[in-house]
């Protein structure tokens, strides 16, 4: 078969950074390409090239080509012409790629009169066959609205509609779905599949999440510092992987469905900036089968197996990473050995990991026996914003239920994970917690404390024991602020010595190089500045910690230092913690119970391993569902829950159940009668197992992450 | 890491004490050339207003009746005047009094909008209500007017009340943009992150409002020393101000500008010093401006 799309050894610099080293690839009719990358590798750069797209500053080599014809260098007229023909493009935030001035409905009729001799009327029909066919309810009506008018997932389903207006050979997406939900990215997923389907096109996704592409791509091309190095099927790449660093991201992925809770294994250090790579690998810096030999020169890619090329000289002895495998364990090759290394280099991720391990076995519990003292206690918990229109006279419109009634609580040594999607307001409960004002209505209790009776010396006492860590680091730290005056700001704030030497223990403790201590944040990468922010909210001796998101700004290689250094602080200094976070794998791996947040309420609480394994809300199961596991045989078999539609507006409410208008159950299992009791009447959080709980009238326990049915 | 980087380590290793702000910005200020030469020439400039007049006989009272309107010689470093004064005397004398107006004008005056436009931005409600209320009222009043009026009062030694009365005319416009940058800098997650950690209001404008602000500041205060100096000057100009015998860099200029085409050393000395001062002043701004943003390349 002849690729649609050819590129060879495409080069691509601005000034002297290239960020974009000989990429080459192909892609045939049908085929699904994966494209994964951390941040910085080059390959969203790649795919601007492809289609053209490159800042005028940018100095492209090499060749591309559509269906045989040279791309690189082409009249721009030519090019126009192919850009959304032949070749189309959907972006990762829609709402920049769409006018916002015009409607919908015209712009997708645009896009098809552009590039074809129709009438209006026919581009108009046209237009609402393709929003129907992207899954648009009621598209005749919603192509006259305008892009601001429709929520993210329905925008992205929009771009989908116009990238295949005109039944295009190949369709480039850069990370489609990584600024939406989970149960939209099931949803926006399921229709790039419908589109391929229907226009037969070849499909580049770029994204940076293993998960998305074990259960969509054929063939997956890993880059790494601006070079592809490795590539091949998608069954090679996540069974046989032949390059450390594919088997260190697949490594240090936490999964939905791992219950046995390992370390994971962290990459070594930072990827290189672009500008200065190492002489020989650009891997080799992190590389735990590291030879001298591999500083020599820039590793080719060696054909390591039929139609797979791993860019390492040592590919003949890299074995895949197992799980159960540990840190330090001769037996496999990843991650043993190269610890005589770790000390020289100041920053070294792994240091906690080992002990992450023990922590992990000694700090877990089994469900029923929940230590007795109670950190955090929230009941009821209420939050409502009033809702206000109008430029001149501001008049109240309505009322945004952010949190209606959530009650939790935390104990000591725990960590609750509180998930959510956006709008489910689990942001807002943990602002309520943290403001330590009186609740609007319920009660919240931080440490034997309720918060509506609190003078400014109690909650300066309370804030003592409890410290935040916030998602973003770099937003979070005071970029004014040398790293020493940021990890001292809160002994100082609460009249403590603020020494040299306890800000260097403090550093030392989370895996930094007390000698930075006069830099400031923006020297430091994204995981090392959560490490500040870390070092900062530990420098109290807090009892409470809570985590606003605090992995998903870092990269997937970096990501599982941090989570292994949390988890072991955790052990080690008897910490509680709420982790508030979107990112359910995660929560899984850290948290010892789990709350799931729906529109204000809480529509499942209890054991992780519990509602993991047997979630029995029909919201938590299709949220699980709706997670890609990165482990493509297993992906192929699931079979996704999903939901319709959008999470309804906090303003208005469904009445009932909150759950109802997107509930899956609702739609198709249950009789009239029982839909009776959904709608009319609100379900309360009832135990359904030992420690697990779930606010829906027919819960009912089953296993959605692993095929297989129902639980009991 | 790059090689200003490992400098930086190695540094840090050396220097066992804390490495707090105050140190670090003091280091980068003194490592640009522009802020040596800058915090040089102003030392010069003070010494030499300060300490100059004891190496001449003359004092800026004196008049040498022998010679009028002479040219600079060996008894006159800079000439004379009309009426007989030493011009280097004089010079030195006004270069005290605007030195000193100017600088302390400007820092009272950024100072003021500093405090003012961060504490209304910060705490809101009922504090920013007031103290928008005065900015605005102190906006509308014609300050030069008011300065005219108020003048005879700045007689012999008022010149502390002369320097207030400058500072409160110039601080409202930027009192007005700290404001508007204060309320959108407290959504930010550090200042969020502070509260949360217990540290008291007053403290998170100081130490994270204040400082984030700091090249607009330094930008207002430097531009501000101009103003100040410029601002007496044209005062002084029409007879307000500091007021004879006495005399500053504006009554100098003032006068030296009627003779300056027959005997340029009435004019030339005074103005050439008076851009002197200005151009150090934009030195030591822009160094500081750099020392205290991390963002910039501190360590050339
Ligand atoms: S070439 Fe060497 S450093 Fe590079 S990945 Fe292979 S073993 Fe590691
Ligand atoms: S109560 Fe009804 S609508 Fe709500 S989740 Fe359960 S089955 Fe679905």
């Amino acid at each position: 078969m002849t690729p649609v799309l050819q590129v060879t050894d495409l080069t691509v610099s601005f000034g002297d950074v290239r960020a974009v080293r000989g990429v080459s690839l192909e892609v045939s009719r049908g085929e699904v390409l994966g494209v994964v990358g951390e941040s910085g590798s080059g390959k969203s750069v790649t795919a601007a090239a492809v289609m053209g797209l490159l800042p005028p500053g940018a100095r492209v080599g090499g060749s591309v080509r559509l269906h045989g014809k040279e791309l690189l260098g082409a009249p721009e007229r030519e090019l126009t012409a192919l850009r959304g023909k032949t070749v189309s493009m959907v972006f990762q935030d829609p709402l920049s790629a769409l006018t916002p001035v015009y409607r919908v409905g015209d712009q997708i009729a645009e896009a098809v009169r552009v590039h074809r001799r129709v009438g209006k009327e026919a581009a108009a029909v046209r237009a609402v066959e393709l929003l129907d066919l992207v899954g648009i309810p009621r598209p005749g009506e919603r192509a006259a609205a305008f892009p601001h008018e429709f929520s993210g997932g329905m925008r992205q389903r929009v771009m989908i509609a116009m990238a295949i207006a005109n039944d295009p050979d190949v369709i480039i997406c850069d990370e489609p779905t990584t600024a939406l939900d989970v149960t939209i990215q099931a949803q926006v997923l399921e229709v790039l599949k419908k589109a391929q389907r229907e226009t037969g096109a070849a499909i580049v996704l770029i994204t940076h999440d293993l998960g998305v592409v074990a259960g969509f791509a054929d063939r997956v091309l890993v880059m790494y510092a601006g070079r592809p190095v490795e590539v091949g099927s998608v069954d090679d790449i996540f069974y046989r992987p032949r390059m450390p660093y594919t088997v260190g991201l697949l490594a240090s992925l936490p999964r939905i469905d791992r219950g046995e809770r390992q370390p994971l294994v962290p990459i070594e250090g930072n990827p290189p900036a672009p500008g200065a790579l190492p002489p020989g690998c650009p891997f080799a810096p992190r590389c735990p089968l590291h030879v001298e030999a591999c500083d020599e020169g820039e590793p080719p890619l060696f054909e390591v197996g039929p139609g797979q090329r791993a860019a390492c000289i040592r590919w003949e002895e890299v074995r895949p990473w197992a799980p159960g495998q540990r840190t330090g364990d001769e037996t496999g090759l990843w991650p043993a050995g190269r610890h005589a290394g770790e000390e020289a280099r100041p920053w070294a991720a792994g240091r906690h990991a080992g002990e992450a391990g023990r922590a992990r076995a000694r700090g877990r519990h089994e469900a029923g026996a929940r230590p007795l003292r109670t950190v955090l206690e929230v009941e009821n918990l209420v939050k409502e914003y009033p809702l206000m229109r109008g430029a001149v006279f501001k008049h109240r419109v309505g009322t945004v239920h952010a949190v209606a009634g959530v009650s939790f609580d935390l104990r000591e040594g725990e960590t609750l994970g509180l998930v959510g999607e956006s709008g489910s307001g689990k942001t807002t409960t943990l602002m309520q917690i943290l403001e330590l004002a009186a609740p609007q209505e319920g009660r919240v209790t931080v440490l034997g404390r309720d918060t509506a009776r609190l003078g400014r010396a109690d909650s300066t006492a309370i804030r003592r024991d409890m410290q935040v860590v916030f998602q973003d680091p770099l937003a979070s730290l005071d970029p004014r602020m040398t790293v020493h005056d940021i990890v001292a700001e809160p002994l100082r704030a609460h009249g403590l010595p603020a020494s040299g030497r306890r800000v260097a223990e403090l550093l030392t403790l989370v895996g930094l190089d007390p000698s930075h201590a006069a830099r400031y944040p923006q020297d430091f990468s994204g995981g090392q500045r959560q490490r500040v922010a870390i070092a900062r909210a530990l420098a109290l001796e807090p009892r409470l910690l809570v985590l606003d998101e605090p992995v998903s700004a870092l990269d997937v290689s970096i990501r599982a230092g941090v989570i292994n250094l949390l988890a072991s602080l955790k052990a080690r200094l008897g910490l509680s913690y709420l982790f508030v976070a979107h990112d359910l794998a995660v929560v899984r791996h850290i948290a010892d119970r789990v709350a799931v947040m729906h529109l204000g309420k809480i529509a499942e609480i209890g054991q992780v391993d519990a509602v993991y394994d047997a979630p029995a809300h029909p919201y938590t199961q299709s949220l699980l569902s709706a997670i890609p596991v990165p482990d493509p045989a297993r992906e192929r078999t699931r079979t996704r829950i999903l939901l319709e539609g959008d999470l309804p507006s906090p303003a208005d409410p469904p009445s009932g159940c909150r759950f109802r208008t997107r509930c899956p159950k609702f739609r198709s299992e249950l009789t009239d009668e029982e839909r009776e009791a959904c709608v009319t009447v609100e379900p309360e959080v009832l135990p359904v197992g030992a420690d697990q709980g779930a606010a829906c009238h027919y819960a009912e326990r089953r296993d959605v992450v692993r095929p297989g049915g129902i639980v009991r | 890491m790059t090689l200003s980087g490992e400098e930086l380590a190695e540094e840090a290793v050396r220097d066992v004490a804390p490495p707090s702000r105050l140190r670090v910005v003091t280091r980068r200020f003194f490592a640009s050339t522009q802020g040596r030469i800058g915090f040089a020439v102003l030392a010069l400039m003070f010494l030499l207003a300060f300490a100059g007049p004891l190496f001449t006989p003359w004092s800026y009272t004196d008049k040498d009746f022998t010679a009028f309107m002479q040219p600079p010689s060996a008894t006159h470093w800079f000439g004379t005047l009309q009426t007989g004064s030493d011009v280097f005397a004089v010079t030195l004398r006004g270069m005290q009094k605007s030195l000193v107006v100017g600088l302390l004008a400007a820092l009272v005056s950024t100072a003021l909008a500093a405090l003012v436009g961060a504490f209304a931005g910060y705490f809101s409600g009922w504090t920013d209500r007031w103290l928008s209320w005065v900015t605005d009222l102190l906006l509308v009043l014609p300050a030069f007017l008011i300065l005219a009026i108020m003048s005879p009062l700045f007689g012999a030694g008022q010149w502390v009340l002369f320097v207030v009365m400058l500072a409160l005319f110039l601080w409202m416009v930027t009192s007005k943009i700290v404001r508007g940058m204060t309320i959108s800098l407290k959504q930010r997650e550090y200042i969020q992150a502070a509260r949360f950690m217990g540290v008291p209001p007053v403290r998170i404008i100081a130490r994270h409002v204040l400082p984030n602000l700091s090249s607009l500041l330094i930008v207002d205060a430097t531009l501000n020393v101009s103003a100040a100096i410029l601002t007496e000057t044209s005062l002084s100009y029409f007879g307000f101000g500091i007021q004879p015998p006495d005399v500053s860099f504006g009554t100098l200029i003032a006068d030296g500008s009627r003779t300056a085409v027959y005997a340029p050393w009435t004019f030339w000395f005074v103005a050439g010093l008076l851009v002197v001062t200005v151009l150090a002043v934009n030195l030591v701004g822009d160094a500081l401006r750099d020392a205290f943003d991390p963002g910039a390349k501190g360590r050339r």
